[in-house]
C-alpha cells in the first residue's frame, strides 16, 4: 500500500544502495518491486549463467551498471579448462540492441574477446568505466577500441587479466579530447607502452586520482607522470630501478614529495632497493601497500620501508618478509584490518618463509585484523586459538598451508580444533579457507558456529560425508561450496538437494560423488544446472551410473541450460 | 629364508633377558628379528622384511600371543597416526631418503580418506597425498624407524590398492636401516589416468633444502596470473641490470697463492662482516680485518681512518669486479649495492692493493658528500 507516490518512493529507494537491500525491497510487494526495478541503476550477477541478458534488460531498464562473474572460483586454479565458457559478448550484444544506457562494466572471470571490447566502445555513448578481474580472451587491440572510442572514459581498471599484448599504440588511442580519465590501471600488461602518449594523457587528466603503470614504464618517466599528477591518490609504480645518484632519481624524490593524496601504493615489479628512501616521505600516509609482486623488495629495506607505514590498514606482502618482519607490521601497523601474505616460492614448500609464529605476531599487534589471506609453511593449533583470541572480528579466513595436508608439528594432530576456535570466535565470519590435516570434527564445529559463513573452500580434508552434511545442514547462510579431493559421496550431495537452491553454486572435484548421484541431484532439481565437467571424456564411452565424477559444478539458474557449453561439458 | 631365521630364533632363545635389540645388531644379515614364538622379550611383533612376503605380513596380521601391531587395528583412526613414529613407506636410500616414486601412488598410508585409487580417474593427487602423509610423520619421528603400516578401517575391502607394510614393533628400533625396501608390500602399480600430475621422487625432508616434488594441479592456489608475473620478476631482475633475482648469487672467490678458488653466494649474508667471517673461515690464512658495513644502516661508508687502518694492519685485501670490469676494494658502497654489482671476488695481498686504497678513499670522501643518497 503506498501512501506516497512513487516518485517519493523512488527517491527513498536512491538511498538504498546494497544489492541485497534492494532485492529485499522489491519482494516487498509488487508496487514496490515496480518502482525498485525502474529505478534500479546497478545490478550485481555472481553467476553469468543464472540469468539471461534479455532478462535482466526486461527487469531493469534503466541499468547503467552491471557486474557479472563467470567461471567458477577454482578456475583461478587451472581446475577449469580454458574454454568452459563465461562469454561475455552474448551480454553486451543483448544490451546493445536494446536502449540500455550501459555507463560500467565490471567483470570477473570472464572471456572476453576483442569484438566485445569493440561493440562495447562503439554502443554505448555515455560509458564511462570498464573493469576486468581476472579475465582473459582479449588484447591490446581490443583495449585501443576502447581508448578511441569511449568519449568519456572515466575508468579503465586492469587486475590480473592474461592479455595479449601486441605492443600496439592503445595509449595513443586517447583522443586528445578525452580528459575525463579518474582510473588508469595497466600493470598486468607485459608489453611495452608509448611513453609519450601516456605522459600526455596524464598531463590532460586533471581528475586522474589512480594511476597504476606497469613493467614497462621506467624511473625517470614515472618521475614525470607524478609532476604531473600530484593529485594521484592510488599509484601502482611500475618498474622502480635507477642508479641512486642519478639526476632523475633526484627528481623523483622531489616529485614523490608533492604526492601527498597518496593513500595506496603497488607495484614495485622491478625495484632497486637502494632507492626505497624516496618513497618514506608519502609512507606515513598509506592505508593499502601492496608489494606482493615485488620479490626483489626484502629483508632490512622491506623491514624499513613498513616501519613508515602507521597508517595501513590493508597490507599484501610476499612471505620473504618472514615471521620477523610481519612481527615488525605487527608493531607498526596499529591500523591493520587486511593482511595478504603469497608465497614467492609456491612450489617448493619448504621454502615457504613464514609460519605460525608470524601470524600469531600479527594477531597480537593489530587487534582490528579482519580479513586474511595467509599462505604458511605450517600452523598449530594453539597459534590459531590465540589468533582466534586475539582477533574475533574476522569476516574472511583464508589459510594456506602449503603441505595440503599437514598436521600440527607441535602435536601431530589435526587442525581441527585451531579452526573450531576460529569459527566459534568470530561469529561475524563469511568466508573461509581451510588446509593442512583436517577430520570431520573441524566441519562439525563449522556446523555448529559458523552461522554467518557465505563462503567455504575444502581441500584435502574430511574422513567421511558426515564432513559436509555438517556444513549444509547448519550453515544456513552459505552461498558458495567448493570442495576438491574430499572423501564426500552421493550420501552428502543428495541429502539435502533443496539447499542448493538457496545457494550460488557448489563445486566439487575428485571427490566420491557418482555420475548416478549427479543425475540425482539434476533430476530432482530442474532448477538447478548440473555440469560434469570430463576432459578426458571417460563418460562418453562409460555411462555407468557408478563412476566416480572427476569435476561437478552445480548452480541455481532461472534460465535453464546453457547453450554455449563446450564438449566435454555434459549437463545433466 | 630359514637359515637365517634359525639364526635369528636361536639367538633369541638364548638370550631371552636380552632386549631384542641386541639381537638384531648381532645379525649380520640385517634381518629383522621374528617372534613367532613370543620367546624373546620383544613384546611386539616383529615381521620379516627381507623378502617381499605377503603372506608373512598376513600372518603377522592374525595376531600372535602378545603381539602387538597398533598399526592394524581396524579402529585405527587418523589421530593415532601422529602419536606414532614411522619411516617413509618406499625409501630407495637408507632412512633419510628419497621415496620411491614408482610405488607413491599405491600406498595408503592410514590415510584418512583411506581411498584407493580406482581406475576412473580417481586422482594421482591422492597418491601425493598419501606419500606426503607418510613423509610428514617421518618428520614427526625421525628417530623411530618403524614404517607405518597401511590399514585404514574404513575401506578394507576395496579392490583397489590397500598397501600393507610390515611393521615394525616400536620396541624394535636399531638396524632397521638396511631393511627399508624389502619392508614395502605393495599390489601391482595402478595404470595412470589423463591427469597431468607428475610424479617426481618426494624428498622427505620438509624443512630442509627443498627438492623436487609431485606438483598438484592448482595446489597451491595461487591465480597463474601471479607465479607468472613473479616468475618474469626474477628473470627480469638478472636481466635488467645484472640484479640478481631473490635466489642464490653465487661468485667465484680467488686468493692469491691458493690452488684454487671458491664459491660464495652473496646472499645469504647481509653485511660485510658477515661476507668477511665467511671468507676467514673458507682461506683459513685469510684476515680480512673490519671490512665494510658496522652492521647499522646509514654507517656503511668507510671512514677514511678506518680504511687506511684495515689496509696497514691486515695482510690480505678483498677486492671484487664490478659490472663494468674494474677491480674496486670492497666496503666502499653500502651492502646492498655492492651484491648487485659484484662479479667476482679476490683476495690479494695489501700490497698488491695498495694501488686501490687512494681511489677508495678518495670515493668514500666523495660518498660522504653525497650521504643522503645512502642509507635509503
Amino acid at each position: 500500500m503506498n501512501y506516497f507516490p512513487d516518485e517519493v518512493l523512488e527517491h527513498v529507494f536512491d538511498f538504498i544502495t546494497s544489492h541485497k537491500d534492494r532485492n529485499s525491497v522489491s519482494l516487498v510487494c509488487k508496487s514496490w518491486y515496480k518502482i525498485e526495478r525502474y529505478s534500479r541503476q546497478r545490478v550485481f550477477i555472481g553467476n553469468c549463467y543464472s540469468i539471461s541478458p534479455e532478462r535482466l534488460i526486461a527487469r531493469f531498464p534503466g541499468l547503467k551498471s552491471l557486474t557479472l562473474k563467470g567461471k567458477p572460483h577454482f578456475a583461478d586454479f587451472n581446475l577449469v579448462p580454458h574454454d568452459w565458457g563465461g562469454f561475455v559478448y552474448p551480454w553486451i550484444e543483448a544490451l546493445a540492441k536494446s536502449r540500455i544506457g550501459l555507463e560500467e562494466l565490471r567483470l570477473k572471470r570472464m572471456v572476453v574477446s576483442d569484438e566485445s571490447l569493440e561493440l562495447l566502445s562503439k554502443s554505448f555513448v555515455n560509458f564511462k568505466s570498464l573493469v576486468l578481474v581476472s579475465c582473459e580472451g582479449f588484447t591490446t587491440d581490443g583495449l585501443a577500441a576502447i581508448a578511441a572510442n569511449c568519449r568519456f572514459l572515466r575508468e579503465l581498471d586492469l587486475q590480473e587479466n592474461e592479455v595479449d599484448d601486441h605492443r600496439g599504440h592503445w595509449l595513443s588511442c586517447f583522443p586528445e579530447s578525452c580528459t575525463s580519465l579518474i582510473s588508469l590501471n595497466f600493470a598486468c600488461l607485459r608489453g611495452e607502452v608509448n611513453l609519450g602518449a601516456l605522459e600526455r594523457l596524464v598531463s590532460r587528466s586533471p581528475n586522474l586520482k589512480s594511476l597504476r603503470l606497469n613493467r614497462a614504464v621506467p624511473l625517470d618517466t614515472l618521475q614525470k607522470l607524478l609532476m604531473r599528477a600530484p593529485q594521484l591518490v592510488d599509484l601502482g609504480i611500475g618498474s622502480y630501478v635507477h642508479d641512486p645518484f642519478s639526476e632523475a632519481y633526484n627528481k623523483l624524490k622531489i616529485a614523490i614529495q608533492r604526492c601527498k593524496s597518496i593513500r595506496s601504493l603497488s607495484g614495485f615489479l622491478e625495484v632497486a632497493l637502494h632507492c626505497m628512501s624516496a618513497i618514506y616521505p608519502i609512507c606515513g600516509n598509506l592505508t593499502f601497500l601492496n608489494l606482493s609482486y615485488a620479490p626483489g623488495l626484502h629483508g632490512n629495506k622491506l623491514m624499513k620501508l613498513i616501519q613508515h607505514c602507521r597508517k595501513l590498514q590493508r597490507l599484501w606482502i610476499l612471505d620473504c618478509i618472514g615471521d620477523k618482519g610481519l612481527g615488525v607490521v605487527a608493531l607498526t601497523c596499529k591500523e591493520l584490518q587486511e593482511l595478504r601474505v603469497f608465497p614467492s616460492d609456491p612450489f617448493e614448500a619448504g621454502n615457504a618463509a613464514v609460519t605460525e609464529e608470524g601470524l600469531v605476531l600479527v594477531s597480537a599487534g593489530c587487534p582490528k585484523l579482519n580479513s586474511l589471506l595467509y599462505f604458511c609453511q605450517q600452523m598449530t593449533n594453539a597459534a590459531l586459538i590465540t589468533v582466534a583470541k586475539n582477533c574475533p572480528n574476522f569476516i574472511r579466513f583464508r589459510l594456506c598451508i602449503l603441505d595440503p595436508i599437514k598436521p600440527d608439528p607441535v602435536t601431530n594432530q589435526p587442525l581441527d580444533e585451531g579452526f573450531g576456535a576460529i569459527v566459534q570466535s568470530c561469529k561475524g565470519l563469511k568466508r573461509l579457507s581451510l588446509s593442512g590435516l583436517l577430520t570431520d570434527q573441524v566441519f562439525l564445529y563449522i556446523g555448529m558456529y559458523a552461522e554467518q559463513l557465505e563462503m567455504l573452500s575444502i581441500a584435502f580434508a574430511a574422513d567421511s560425508d558426515k564432513g559436509m552434511l555438517y556444513v549444509l545442514n547448519g550453515c544456513k547462510k552459505l552461498r558458495k561450496l567448493e570442495i576438491r579431493d574430499c572423501p564426500f559421496g552421493d550420501a552428502a550431495l543428495l541429502e539435502d538437494v533443496g539447499k542448493y537452491e538457496t545457494m550460488r553454486s557448489l563445486w566439487m572435484s575428485s571427490c566420491e560423488v557418482t555420475l548416478g548421484g549427479c543425475k540425482s541431484v539434476a533430476e530432482k532439481m530442474p532448477s538447478l544446472n548440473v555440469e560434469i565437467i570430463d576432459e578426458s571424456e571417460q563418460m562418453e564411452f562409460n555411462l555407468d551410473d557408478k563412476q566416480k565424477v572427476d569435476k561437478m559444478y552445480l548452480y541455481r539458474t532461472l534460465v535453464g541450460h546453457r547453450k554455449d557449453a563446450p564438449e566435454y561439458v555434459w549437463i545433466l | 629364508m630359514s637359515p637365517p631365521l634359525l639364526g635369528v630364533e636361536e639367538e633369541v632363545q638364548s638370550s631371552v633377558s636380552s632386549p631384542s635389540v641386541e639381537c638384531i645388531s648381532e645379525n649380520g644379515m640385517g634381518l629383522k628379528e621374528r617372534n613367532y614364538l613370543g620367546l624373546s622379550d620383544c613384546s611386539s611383533v616383529d615381521s620379516s622384511g627381507v623378502s617381499s612376503n605377503l603372506n608373512l605380513a598376513t600372518e603377522l596380521r592374525l595376531g600372535l600371543p602378545g603381539s602387538q601391531s597398533p598399526e592394524r587395528e581396524t579402529e585405527f583412526c587418523l589421530l593415532n597416526l601422529g602419536k606414532l613414529d614411522e619411516k617413509p613407506l618406499f625409501p630407495l636410500l637408507p632412512s633419510k631418503d628419497g621415496i620411491c616414486s614408482s610405488s607413491q601412488k599405491n600406498v595408503v598410508t592410514g590415510n584418512k580418506r583411506g581411498f584407493s585409487d580406482t581406475m576412473d580417474g580417481f586422482s594421482e593427487v591422492k597418491g601425493y597425498v598419501y606419500t606426503e602423509k607418510s613423509w610428514m610423520f617421518h618428520e614427526a619421528g625421525s628417530d623411530s624407524e618403524s614404517p607405518q603400516s597401511v590399514g585404514h578401517g574404513k575401506y578394507p575391502g576395496n579392490s583397489g590398492v590397500n598397501v600393507i607394510l610390515s611393521t615394525r614393533s616400536p620396541g624394535v628400533q636399531a638396524s632397521v636401516k638396511q631393511d627399508e625396501p624389502a619392508n614395502v608390500l605393495q599390489e601391482q602399480p595402478r595404470a595412470t589416468n589423463g591427469t597431468s600430475l607428475k610424479q617426481t621422487v618426494i624428498s622427505n625432508n620438509t624443512t630442509g633444502a627443498p627438492a623436487a616434488k609431485a606438483q598438484v594441479v592448482g595446489w597451491p592456489p595461487i591465480r597463474p596470473f601471479r607465479t607468472k608475473t613473479l616468475a618474469a620478476s626474477s628473470k627480469n631482475n638478472d636481466e635488467v641490470d645484472g640484479k640478481p633475482g631473490p635466489g642464490a648469487l653465487f661468485v667465484k672467490v680467488s686468493m692469491d697463492g691458493a690452488p684454487y678458488l671458491r664459491k660464495v653466494d652473496l646472499r645469504t649474508y647481509s653485511t660485510y662482516q658477515e661476507l668477511s667471517s665467511a671468507l676467514e673461515k673458507m682461506f683459513s690464512c685469510f684476515t680480512l680485518g673490519q671490512c665494510g658495513s658496522h652492521g647499522t644502516a646509514g654507517k656503511e661508508i668507510l671512514s677514511e681512518s678506518r680504511l687506511k687502518d684495515l689496509l696497514h694492519g691486515s695482510e690480505y685485501v678483498v677486492t671484487y669486479k664490478d659490472k663494468d670490469g674494474d677491480w674496486m676494494l670492497v666496503g666502499d658502497v653500502p651492502w646492498e649495492m655492492f651484491i648487485e654489482t659484484c662479479k667476482r671476488l679476490k683476495i690479494m695481498k695489501s700490497s698488491d692493493a695498495i694501488g686501490l686504497a687512494p681511489r677508495a678513499v678518495e670515493k668514500s670522501k666523495a660518498n660522504n658528500k653525497k650521504e643522503f643518497g645512502y642509507g635509503c
